[in-house]
């Protein structure tokens, strides 16, 4: 329990850092976000409107430092992110609302697929260490240097422009509303194939050369010699001592992925123009604004923070040798 | 001659991984250096008559929308991406250095914070970070890029080294060195340090591949100086053409291949100082195995026996013999008698 304790400490620590930085960042960079807003509709904001909206992002100017940084805290604790200028008068916390269940399907699904064919794979290579399998490696090697977005420009150029096969772009057809009918859900579903394919494709070797790896020098170890010796079967051996063994190490990679599954999709989303949060945060840096840049970047840290303390969780719940420790 | 020879045998004795990986570099290496000056043409030259072409005599790699030459693009931006990516990865295995030796040299509460530090760093998702500090950031040349990508780069490195840190300082000879009154930053850098090169080596390599792809991807958004000549400009420009639409693979695929298989070279160095270190981890192709051997392995090995490892026979050493004192020490001892 101290070890949860002493985690879940460093985690507020380094979340106090994440809503700091956001609250520096912007404020040590030249540039105002209220200029920007009123540059980007001339001549339509009065001057009562221009001093509302200098409050609503928190720079009124008769404040120190000390007390925007306060008015931003509080802001934060109830849950309001400021208005964002993009997608003006929207909040922040709407524009986020909006596009994060499409980045949390397409991208978590993919990272499940993703992690469970590249851990099976990773168990049967080092299982029979044949030469063909150890040949995948330059491969997967290969696969994990490609850009992910060249892969992806490669896909859509072989698959959708030359073959037609799937779309190439957006998040369901432009003549679908957004809702629950079957129809909607079946475009949906078609547009996510090739991004959800490519993500795949260039995630898959981390998790299969991690699982190879701690897998190989788990089969030499002791307890899987008795349990060939007694007789048990190949797959047994391989699956129940070896690999569960060997495991460990994806699994809490694998709680930390799911972090990454809220912001970590920028090129996909980018390059398929889905209408994620990725895409959104893009937007948001070609338009200068800086309140959903703010808004989605403290999003996205605290749910990797949040991801983090689960692996941590996991690794307690599935290591006794930490629980002793603690 | 003799120097060279020997570094090509130390080369040979190297996991056939690190060779390739070592040689592929090279090549780009020298691409760096000789490209802009082999390059057929300007590449910012526009001509619109030529626009859009296929590979051709004329133009080896084909024509951008504006006429300009994709293959002079090629050889002139290799440069840019090369040298950033390895800047990048020398500022941060600097900061790593710093950080994470002083870390687990000084312990205690200098190392609880440096370590707070790090692990802050690490947990930070580092793409989101780059996007929101470039998005601001107002000049965009190559040097603040890489200042930022190594911000976002070091602190991986920093907590391997501060473990591995902790571990030497309890050493006899560290506590030798200390004995003897040596002073912090001696012991440092003359005992410390000089231990720790190969993980040192590690981390530089896995960072400038992490600078590499990040530079690339953030050129590719947009969010450098995409004026300048680099592969990653270049996919923007052809992303921005709509070269994909066009089906004109000649202007996006060779910048592609080429950030690929340079990444490729680095990580495959990277398996290969990984299995330098940890021979269980080679795969039954071990150099220098004829096949009869592979096949001996893998006819003899079982899942649970010993996982084979075959090294490959030394070559005959250039260097003199060992001393004769050596050979003669097993009769000194024997019976305790000369």
């Amino acid at each position: 329990m101290r070890f949860m304790a002493r985690r879940l400490a460093f985690y507020l620590a380094a979340g106090w850092v994440a809503v700091t930085l956001n609250f520096l960042i912007p404020r040590l960079m030249p540039g105002n976000p209220v200029e920007i807003l009123i540059s980007r509709f001339p001549g339509q904001l009065s001057g009562s409107a221009t001093r509302a909206l200098t409050a609503a992002f928190g720079l009124a100017s008769r404040q120190n430092l000390v007390q925007q940084y306060l008015t931003y805290v509080g802001n934060l604790a109830h849950g309001n992110l400021g208005l964002s200028i993009t997608y003006y008068p929207s909040t922040v916390a709407s524009v986020v609302r909006e596009s994060l269940p499409w980045t949390l399907v397409l991208v978590g699904l993919s990272t499940v697929a993703s992690f469970t064919l590249g851990t099976l794979i990773g168990i049967l290579v080092a299982w029979r260490r044949s030469r063909w399998m150890d040949g995948l490696l330059p491969l997967t090697t290969f696969l994990a240097a490609v850009p992910y977005f060249f892969l992806a420009l490669v896909a859509i150029t072989v698959f959708a422009v030359t073959l037609h096969w799937l779309p190439a772009s957006g998040g369901y057809d432009l003549g679908q509303q957004v809702s629950f009918s079957a129809s909607f859900i079946l475009s949906a579903g078609q547009h996510a194939i090739l991004p959800a394919i490519t993500i795949v494709a260039s995630s898959i070797a981390g998790w299969m050369l991690g699982m190879r790896n701690v897998m190989i020098t788990t089969m030499s170890a002791d307890y899987v010699l008795t349990a060939q010796a007694k007789g048990l079967s190949g797959r047994r051996v391989m699956f129940a001592y070896a690999a569960r063994n060997a495991i460990l190490p994806n699994v809490s990679g694998f709680a930390l992925a799911l972090g990454f599954v809220v912001g970590g999709a920028f090129l996909t989303e980018y390059v398929f123009s889905y209408p994620g949060i990725g895409y959104v945060l893009l937007q948001a840096v070609s338009n200068d604004d800086y309140p959903l840049m703010q808004g989605i970047f403290l999003i996205i840290s605290l749910s990797v923070l949040a991801a983090n303390l689960l692996a941590d969780a996991c690794y307690v719940l599935l290591d006794p040798r930490i629980r002793r420790q603690g | 001659m003799a120097r060279m020879a020997r570094l090509m045998a130390r080369m040979a004795r190297l996991p056939v991984t690190a060779r390739t990986g070592l040689v592929m570099l090279a090549g780009f290496a020298l691409l760096a250096i000789v490209g802009p000056v082999i390059a057929p043409d300007n590449p910012s030259t526009v001509d619109p008559a030529v626009a859009l072409q296929g590979p051709s005599a004329a133009h080896l790699l084909g024509t951008t929308q504006s006429g300009q030459d994709v293959l002079s693009q090629l050889l002139v931006g290799g440069r840019d991406t090369l040298l950033l990516g390895l800047a990048a990865g020398a500022i941060a295995t600097a900061l790593s250095v710093a950080v994470g030796v002083t870390a687990g040299f000084l312990a205690g509460i200098a190392d609880e914070f440096l370590s707070l530090l790090s692990n802050i760093f690490l947990v930070l998702p580092a793409l989101p970070l780059l996007i929101v500090v470039t998005g601001e950031l107002k000049d965009r040349g190559p040097l603040p890029t890489a200042v930022v990508i190594s911000i976002t780069g070091w602190a991986w490195g920093a907590r391997v080294l501060r473990a591995q840190t902790l571990s030497l300082r309890g050493r006899d000879y560290v506590l030798a060195a200390r004995e003897a009154g040596e002073r912090a930053w001696r012991i440092v850098a003359f005992e410390i340090i000089p231990n720790e090169v190969a993980i040192i080596a590690s981390s530089f390599v896995f960072t400038t591949l992490f600078a590499i792809l990040t530079y690339v991807a953030l050129a590719f958004i947009g969010l450098t100086d995409v004026s300048t000549w680099s592969w990653g400009s270049m996919l923007y420009w052809a992303q921005n053409g709509e070269a994909l639409q066009i089906g004109a693979w000649w202007w996006f695929i060779p910048p592609g291949l080429c950030v690929a298989l340079l990444g490729m070279s680095l990580a495959l160095i990277n398996f290969g100082l990984d299995e330098l270190s940890d021979p269980r981890l080679r795969g039954i192709a071990a150099p220098g195995a004829d096949r009869g051997d592979r096949r001996r392995a893998r006819r003899l090995w079982r899942p649970a026996a010993p996982t084979p490892v075959l090294y490959s026979v030394p070559p005959p050493d250039p260097e003199p013999a060992p001393e004769p004192a050596l050979e003669q020490a097993p009769q000194l001892t024997v019976g305790g008698q000369p």
